[in-house]
């Protein structure tokens, strides 16, 4: 057993934080109040290596492992939830599926431009009457010759309007429930395929989100991705990494928070005393360090069965659900922490918390993820809204 | 070209630092980093070896975990790195830690150029690079803001001094050891860097693979004393914040401020 | 008994204020030790401040001209003091903390195998011996240092010392030494001189400094700093964020990679106060922050603050200095 990091880890988490501070730092706040995405946000990303990070190298990418694509993740919440998001629905949900289920020749047509950055990937399964309950889609995709024909509405996709690729859930079959749903690779400039803004977001605003409609987009057979009627596993396993990714994410935004409070506990006077005198104070602080441990102790199991190869759906989900619950906690104790001045945006911690809202909602609500919910087949893999 | 960079490993800049009553510093778990100087050599040492091929030697006088930060440095280009380490070492002083980098680079053969940080962020002296290129009897370009231009078959370089008054331009010949100033943006580790960096095994050179006696380093042959160190006097400032209906107003009682402070 | 050194250094004719700062430190040690003060000017041609030396307090001027040494490069300067040095033994060198300073001193400890302590905050004479008070970790610790062998090698942090009051009744010697040196065994030529700080004040030395940062929202942000900066006298600053987009060149920054400045007043204009900023801010007697955001940083270190739109509150301010009269230009 070992908790250290690998020289190799190391260097990646100083790698990403030092982007993060350094370029996303200074201009978050200004972003996030425009809810206007960072423009140079994904080549910055894609010169790093970080839109194909555990993506092989022959296929474009760095080659690095689950627990660097974590620490990534970490990392990048920590400065702003935005930043992870681009990870979650570029690299986890998208490119690792195509990596598992996509041929030779879709791997290279679609993964490879991905994984260099050259092209933004998106994750489309959610849909206005669909949302924890993935079965429920109604989007379809008829055979007709050499291609399907999709027709259907999907909401609250991350990067819906910023994607070149969607890898799109839609019923093959609708009769046979979620036996009869297929994936498919489809390109933004196929016809018929439209989309828009989601404004007004409580959180994550400096990050884009929108709906898709597909109106008889044509997608040829060959951007299939797995066989007919396997789309509701491809979904599944993509939570599988799209959960980590938020679960590794939620510990940073965690960290921020106990960082941020610290900062503040020790410079704020009260009554004559530093905050951070306070017993309650202190003991709120305390809780932040013992779930930022915790969280991390559990993103970081996941990430290793995940090299181990090791089937870690359960593992994944408490990792979820613990890191995003306990971010949630910890963003409002920040804010009391904070004062008045928590509740105002001169300071970072409102945003922290309206981030970390959305976390125990998508990618699986708290209610699917809890132990109890959780380690009910099916429904432990019950889909949440994608990002 | 080969080219060998000397860089320390020192605490982050944004570190606090405290001293206990022993005289011990401690920046907390604030973490190491290669002393920012440094790394503007090292990109610019990437830059030429991209432009006229060759390789990037990186090199540290330090203790074991000193290797991070040749890690570092590997992980965003350079080929090869050594650490400078033995207790003897210990207490060596600028001109004597040049004299153990100088043993480092004859021993390293043909070396063309050495690049290093126009001074540490912890020891602020900026008297290494001087006394590297006496030691090893090359010339010395130091607060180098711009390579104009290298002839690798005259063997010659031309560069921009930033002196207070303006940019000196000088030409030296090769080798020659040069101090950098703010001249680029260093690069980010890349992640193929990082696989090599965490792959490598770092020799470590000590004084007798050097050739240098035990008085010829360390304490005992340094001349500088620095027995007491401690945290500044603390200046307690209160800001007083001036308010005003109007900015004229704000002004007005700025000014008055700034002469009763005599500071106008 | 050995002398206290002082080197001269000049640029175009001109000797900087640093130097004469270092003068003083160096005539009040010689007193302590009941010695004398030598002043050396090395340079190209005819040296017509050795009579300046000598009013602000120098005892001997040791005065080198030769061709080779018109401008200043490392060699042959070294050369020349490391000659002189051997031959005068000196107890002390004192030289002002510049970038040239900086060189020759690192040359110097390491051609007499000696040290240098850098960038003296205070200097004081304990048991006969040289002791300094240095910054190190970009100010925020201090080092008591001294050297144990001699002559101790020491620069002078520029604006820590006050200038001395010239005395022309003063008396001392000018000593013409005739140095032979080959031009051949230096063969770094300088080729060209870019004066970048003509018609401005330096940052170095200014008592002044009007910094802009973030706030100042692009390149023509700067003007209302630099007509304040004019109003005073005052030298321009900027933080690293905004020379690294590109606002205002190099020189100008103020901080860690950047200059480190001891004026009596900051300005801040837009400024949040990043640690790597204040770094290069530590010995400002006086900070007036203008910032749009209560709570940056820069407040925690401002003696004044404003929090309100720098581009109202500095054009007032300028206005306010020329009504009463106390603008410069």
């Amino acid at each position: 057993m070992d908790f250290q990091l690998s020289d190799e880890h190391r260097m990646v988490q100083q790698m990403v934080r030092e982007f993060a501070e350094r370029e996303i730092r200074p201009v978050i706040k200004e972003h996030d109040r425009a809810q206007k995405p960072i423009p140079w946000l994904f080549e910055r990303m894609a010169a790093l290596g970080l839109l194909g990070i555990c993506i092989p190298v022959k296929y474009g990418g760095a080659g690095m492992d689950y627990i660097s694509l974590g620490l990534a993740c970490e990392e990048l919440e920590r400065v702003d939830s935005s930043l992870r998001v681009v990870m979650s629905v570029h690299v986890a949900l998208n490119s690792l599926s195509l990596l598992q289920w996509g041929t030779e020749e879709q791997k290279q047509r679609y993964l490879v431009p991905q994984a260099k950055g050259e092209k933004i990937a998106a994750y489309a399964l959610t849909e206005p009457g669909a949302g924890s309950d993935a079965a429920a889609i109604r989007t379809t995709a008829r055979r007709q010759g050499d291609v399907y024909i999709l027709n259907g509405e999907k909401t609250w996709i991350s990067l819906a309007d910023l994607a070149d690729h969607f890898l799109v859930i839609a019923k093959t079959d609708p009769e046979k429930g979620h036996r009869g749903m297929s994936a498919f690779i489809v390109e933004r400039s196929f016809p018929g395929v439209k989309t828009g803004t989601i404004h007004g977001k409580l959180g994550v605003r400096a990050g884009n989100t929108g709906w898709i409609v597909f109106e008889n987009t044509p997608v040829p057979v060959e951007n299939r991705l797995g066989e007919e009627g396997e789309g509701f596993y491809i979904a599944m396993a993509a939570l599988d990494n799209g959960r980590y990714t938020v679960a590794a994410g939620a510990t940073g935004l965690i960290r921020a928070c106990l960082e941020a409070s610290v900062k503040y506990a020790n410079e704020r006077m009260t009554f004559g005393r530093r905050i951070g005198e306070h017993q309650l104070v202190q003991e709120m602080i305390a809780k932040m360090a013992a779930s930022y441990e915790i969280a991390r102790l559990l993103y970081l199991r996941a990430g290793w069965m995940k090299n181990m190869g090791i089937r870690n759906t359960r593992e994944t989900s408490l990792a979820k659900w613990f890191a995003t619950e306990a971010a949630v906690q910890a963003a409002l104790d920040a804010i009391q922490i904070h004062g008045a001045y928590g509740y105002s945006d001169e300071y970072d911690v409102e945003r922290y918390l309206r981030n970390a809202k959305g976390e125990v909602i998508y990618e699986g609500t708290s209610q699917i993820h809890t132990p109890a919910g959780g380690i009910r087949p099916g429904l432990s893999q019950g889909s949440p809204p994608a990002l | 070209m080969h080219i060998v960079v000397p860089i320390k490993q020192t605490p982050d800049t944004t570190a606090v630092l405290t001293v206990d009553a022993s005289g011990r510093i401690s920046w907390g778990d604030a973490p190491l980093i290669v002393n920012p100087w440094d790394e503007f050599a090292i990109e610019e040492s990437l830059r030429l070896k991209e432009k006229f091929g060759g390789k990037v030697t990186v090199i540290t006088l330090g203790p074991e975990s000193a290797k991070e930060a040749l890690k570092q440095a590997v992980a965003m280009g350079c080929d090869e790195a050594i650490l400078l380490h033995d207790p003897a070492f210990e207490g060596s002083d600028a001109v004597v830690t040049a004299t153990i980098l100088a043993a480092a680079i004859r021993k390293l053969g043909a070396v063309d150029l050495v690049f290093m940080g126009k001074e540490s962020v912890d020891g602020n002296s900026a008297q290494v690079p001087p006394a590297l290129a006496r030691r090893l009897g090359w010339p010395l370009l130091a607060y180098v803001g711009k390579i104009r231009e290298i002839d690798p078959a005259g063997r010659t370089i031309v560069v921009e001094r930033i002196l207070e008054e303006g940019r000196q331009v000088v030409r030296a010949p090769l080798p020659a050891v040069l101090s950098a100033m703010q001249m680029n943006e260093p690069r980010y580790p890349s992640f193929m860097g990082i696989r090599k960096a965490a792959r490598m095994q770092i020799p470590v050179w000590t004084a007798v693979d050097l050739g240098l006696a035990p008085e010829q380093v360390g304490a005992a042959a340094s001349a500088a004393r620095w027995p007491v160190v401690f945290a500044p006097p603390k200046q307690e400032v209160q800001c007083e914040f001036i308010q005003g209906e109007s900015p004229e107003e704000i002004a007005r009682l700025l000014v008055d401020r700034l002469l009763a402070e005599k500071v106008l | 008994m050995s002398h206290v050194w002082v080197w001269l250094e000049q640029f175009q004719g001109k000797i900087p204020s640093i130097v004469w700062e270092t003068m003083g430190v160096a005539r009040r040690l010689a007193d302590v030790l009941g010695t004398g003060v030598t002043a050396v000017w090395i340079g190209g041609a005819i040296a017509n401040q050795a009579e300046e030396a000598i009013a602000m307090g120098a005892d001997i001027v040791q005065v080198v001209e030769h061709p080779a040494l018109a401008d200043f490069r490392f060699e042959p300067y070294l050369a020349v003091m490391t000659h002189l040095a051997k031959e005068g033994t000196p107890q002390a060198i004192l030289i002002g903390s510049t970038a040239r300073g900086r060189e020759l001193a690192g040359g110097l400890a390491a051609e007499l195998g000696t040290a240098t302590l850098v960038d003296a905050l205070e200097v004081s004479i304990e048991d006969g011996r040289i002791v300094v008070i240095r910054p190190i970790y970009e100010g925020k610790l201090f080092a008591r240092t001294y050297v144990e062998r001699s002559p101790a090698i020491v620069t002078i942090r520029g604006r820590a010392f006050p200038k001395p009051d010239p005395d022309p009744g003063r008396k001392g010697e000018i000593r013409r030494v005739s140095i032979e040196l080959d031009p051949l065994a230096f063969p770094t030529e300088v080729l060209e001189w870019i004066q970048e700080t003509e018609g401005e004040i330096s940052l170095n030395e200014a008592r002044i400094v009007v910094g802009g940062g973030r706030g100042v929202g692009g390149p023509e942000g700067f003007e209302p700093l630099r007509e304040l900066a004019r109003a005073l006298g005052a030298a321009l600053g900027a933080t690293r964020a905004v020379v690294d987009a590109g606002w205002i060149p190099y020189k100008y920054q103020v901080g860690q990679t950047g200059k480190t400045i001891s004026p009596d007043l900051y300005i801040a204009c837009g400024i949040s106060g990043a640690i790597q900023h204040l770094s290069g801010l530590r010995g400002v007697k006086v900070i007036v922050a203008i910032n749009k955001d209560p709570e940056a940083p820069i407040f925690k270190v401002a003696r004044y603050g404003v929090v309100d739109d720098l581009f109202k509150i500095v054009p007032a301010l300028t206005a306010e200095l020329r009504r009463r009269g106390l603008a410069k230009g």
